[in-house]
């Protein structure tokens, strides 16, 4: 720590370099394979007005660009991207921006919270399940996970619809707030929790049986390492084994399946958001492709790619930080 | 309660019973051991002798219930241990009766500093305050003649040496001045020349504290070097137990008699007459350099030269051993010479041709001269292959016949003197020297000229390291092979090589004959090291006994 600049600051400098490439790349790979699938924009849009003539079709692929050879699109495209324009979009009449963000906050809230949840919940089950392991307990525990690993999400979400909302009448049935309600503040935030509970269980109850089992063999695995075996030689109280030399290096596994996981948030799980009928990013994708909304799709592209290079900083930082043999170079 | 007249440690009769399904139905029966203060006892064992097992039963610590103390006693300091709680057992643990563990790389927690794991120790024990324990600890640190006991203080487990770590798990387990230390095979992971420094470490302490030392080893070098008395453990039974030089000068049973016949004693063999065989393998001006890793957007690494400017000649007919310590490079020269490690420079002639400038054809033709055994026999062969068709392989490869491949095969097991029903079983179903028999007849399949062996009999046992020492020597005279011998071992040198290369951070630094070698070396790092091995002084005697 002798530099000025701390080794992490030139660390992620250095990361962000590597991304910028990165990026660029993908967004001309998805381009051009986007464009290599039949039809457009104004295919899907003279497909929904029921037909037009030819010379207005015309008209209209020439105003949006579309008439320009592919190269032109893609360079027209790539500038414009360079200012963090994302361009307009023809379906939904806004700029891609504001679609966009729109969606990213519902989609983010629910994933980082059922990821959260599932993480959490899977290795404090799972080292249950280890330090008990063959016991009753641990049959329990993973039996149930592989339970709702095992259940299709949009069964699952239809169950706890059936139970929670329909026989029970606790929670809404879908969407992200109660529309006609106009709530503000604190009332607004409790509005949004209660339409987000079942989304986020069905997502998390899923998502849980990963963390759990990985963690499970983690620790079982760990347990029976040497230094362990030292830390009890020393008289070490299975509490204190558990916490400060099982846990620690046997999170490592779990953290990497985090880091994957959370590099899919974006594409979200389209199938609870369109049961739930949450506005998020996942669904937007899906209507995106259908409706060739060319621009649309970039955009969310564009989004998920910065999310990979961030979650995958992250998870390098947090690496770094749980496992000390690992340096930041 | 506790009687200080007492003996530290008192075993009477102790049984440990195995899960059914075990090889036996006890790990250890009728075991009776005392240590006295001040006394250092080695049990000594092969593996799968049980001699591990007595320190978790001491410890409390064995894998129950599958493995349990089923009868007998264990006192110490007068009070009975079995039947403890496990918070009463705790309470000794660490304090009263300390472990030092086997395998320094991976009994210290990587996450944690070295600071802290000593840590533990006191504040698990004592009510010290955290500036009392850090003198402490850095205090410990010195006694163990750590170099900057204050850095290593705050260093993790892997940015310290072998050597250091197990310094580290000594100041651990001195922490608390304990009655009884156990330790498990403390130097058999560690270069010889560190190994000696921690003999002396541990035999320096012990005799300030006064304690007790149960020392587990399976080397009777080490046992020479530092024992008070011995007791062997075979099977699970006591078979002989008396002071160092009973035991070690004059033993009496059979299995002691065949342990130590099979020990290599650091003769070497007789000068063989000035050969003028033809060279087979020849070396010229190797080098190989690890490569600074990253690049413009990467950081940095140092480069590390391996093996620089090595030249070295192999006769036909004769053993060619390469000694020194971990990072000397050994290694890498067997992978060269092979060339499954591409080399920056220089020229390896085997039988007259390149073997280093071979186009990939022609490589393939020259790799059936020359062969290799590795060191790890679990690891290098694949599981799930039979036997037959692991040895069959490389000839198949080279166009043989599959039928005669397999033919072949068997008549190889009978030489490596295996039975030819072996042929059908895969390689779990065998035992450690029977795998490196294995890997020997598959290395002879294609009949080659020259074998490279990597140290393989460093994870052998020492009567099964003499039989398989025996083998390679004898196939080495039957087929007038010419073998190229790594090894860190210097008894295992001693024995089977006719000339040596002693190497050193990638330098040759001595070479000769391995007789004048050992009688008079010139350079200070071979002085050092033979100087180094335990029981140096110590000739096993002779017996007159079939070595196992």
């Amino acid at each position: 720590m002798t530099l000025h600049m701390p080794p992490i600051l030139a660390y992620a400098l250095r990361r962000f370099a590597q991304a910028i490439p990165v990026i660029i790349l993908i967004m001309i790979g998805t381009f051009l394979l986007l464009k290599l699938a039949p039809g457009d924009t104004i295919d899907a849009l003279v497909g929904d007005m029921g037909g037009a003539d030819a010379a207005f079709i015309d008209r209209l692929r020439a105003e949006y660009g579309l008439d320009q050879p592919v190269w032109v699109q893609l360079w027209r495209y790539m500038v414009k991207l360079a200012s963090f324009d994302f361009g307009w979009s023809f379906v939904y009449e806004q700029p891609v921006s504001t679609v966009l963000m729109e969606r990213l906050g519902t989609t983010l809230l629910l994933m980082a919270t059922s990821l959260s949840i599932a993480f959490t919940a899977g290795i404090a089950l799972g080292a249950i399940a280890a330090r008990r392991a063959y016991s009753l307990t641990d049959n329990l525990i993973s039996v149930l996970g592989l339970v709702f690993y095992a259940t299709p999400s949009f069964f699952l979400s239809l169950m706890l619809m059936l139970v929670f909302s329909v026989k029970l009448g606790w929670l809404p049935v879908g969407g992200i707030k109660t529309i006609a309600a106009f709530y503000t503040g604190w009332d607004h935030v409790w509005d949004v929790v209660r339409h987000l509970i079942m989304p986020t269980a069905a997502l998390s109850l899923i998502y849980l049986a990963f963390y759990l089992r990985l963690m499970r063999a983690s620790v079982m695995e760990v347990a029976d390492l040497d230094y362990v075996r030292t830390a009890r030689a020393k008289g070490a109280g299975e509490g204190r084994l558990m916490i400060h030399h099982i846990m620690r290096n046997a999170l490592l596994p779990v953290v990497t399946l985090l880091g994957l996981q959370f590099s899919t948030v974006l594409g979200g799980s389209i199938v609870v958001e369109t049961i739930f009928s949450l506005p998020g990013l996942g669904q937007l994708a899906y209507k995106s492709v259908v409706q060739r909304d060319l621009n649309t799709l970039m955009g969310i592209i564009f989004l998920c790619a910065i999310i990979v290079v961030v979650v995958n900083f992250l998870t390098d930082l947090l690496y770094a930080r749980l496992d000390s043999r690992i340096e930041l170079k | 309660m506790t009687d200080t007249s007492a003996p530290i440690l008192d075993l009477r009769q102790l049984q440990i019973c195995l899960p059914k399904g075990a090889d036996r139905p006890f790990a250890l029966e009728g075991l009776d051991l005392t240590i006295n203060p001040g006394e250092i006892v080695c049990l000594v064992g092969e593996s799968g002798s049980g001699k591990s097992l007595c320190a978790g039963a001491i410890m409390g610590l064995l894998p129950e219930p599958h493995v349990r103390v089923t009868g007998g006693e264990i006192r110490f300091m007068g009070q009975e241990l079995r039947g403890k709680t496990e918070a009463e057992m705790r309470k000794l643990r660490g304090a009263d009766i300390a472990m030092i563990f086997q395998e320094p790389m991976t009994a210290l927690n990587p996450q944690k500093t070295v600071g802290w794991q000593i840590d533990e120790v006191l504040r698990l024990h004592t009510p010290m305050n955290r500036v009392q324990r850090k003198d402490r600890a850095i205090e410990l640190l010195e006694r163990v003649h750590i170099p900057e006991p204050l850095s290593a203080y705050n260093a993790y487990p892997h940015q310290i040496s072998g050597g250091q770590r197990q310094r580290v798990m000594i100041a651990m387990a001195l922490a608390l001045s304990p009655k009884l230390i156990i330790a498990d095979e403390p130097t058999t992971a560690l270069d010889v020349t560190t190994q000696l420094q921690i003999l002396k470490l541990i035999r320096e302490l012990q005799k300030d504290e006064g304690a007790g030392v149960l020392f587990i080893t399976h080397d009777f070098g080490v046992v020479a070097e530092i024992a008070d008395k011995v007791a062997v453990l075979c099977r699970g039974e006591l078979v002989e137990s008396g002071t160092t030089d009973e035991v070690l000068n004059h033993p009496r049973h059979a299995y002691t008699q065949a342990l130590i016949a099979a020990v290599p004693s650091l003769t070497p063999p007789p000068v063989k007459a000035a050969s003028d065989a033809p060279v087979v393998l020849k070396g010229t001006g190797l080098r190989k350099t690890f490569a600074a890793r990253g690049g413009l957007l990467s950081g940095r690494r140092k480069a590390v030269t391996a093996v620089k400017d090595l030249s070295f000649e192999l006769r036909q007919g004769e053993t060619l051993g390469v000694v020194g310590e971990s990072g000397s490079g050994k290694t890498t020269v067997s992978r060269i010479v092979t060339r499954l490690l591409e080399c920056d420079q220089g020229s390896v002639e085997l039988d007259g041709k390149d073997l280093l400038a071979a186009t990939p054809r022609e490589l393939r033709a020259l790799r059936k001269h020359i062969q290799i055994v590795f060191q790890d026999p679990m690891a290098s062969l694949n599981p799930r292959k039979r036997v037959v068709d692991l040895i069959a392989q490389g000839p198949i490869v080279h166009g043989t016949d599959p039928a005669k491949a397999r033919e072949d095969a068997k008549r190889l097991l009978e030489l490596v003197e295996l039975s030819p029903a072996a042929a059908n079983r895969f390689p779990h179903e065998f035992s450690g020297g029977q795998r490196q028999r294995i890997g020997i007849a598959r290395a002879l399949a294609l009949e080659p000229k020259v074998i490279v062996a990597d140290e393989p009999v460093s994870a052998l046992d020492v009567s099964v390291q003499a039989q398989v020492l025996k083998l390679l020597a004898d196939l080495r005279d039957r087929l007038n092979l010419s073998l190229l011998f790594v090894t860190h071992d210097l008894r295992v040198a001693a024995q089977l090589c006719d000339r040596i290369i002693v190497m050193q951070k990638g330098e040759i630094v001595e070479s000769g004959l391995t007789a004048e070698v050992f009688s008079n070396p010139q350079h200070p790092y071979t002085q050092n090291l033979l100087s180094s091995i335990p029981g140096r002084d110590w000739t096993p005697p002779s017996l007159r006994t079939d070595a196992a």
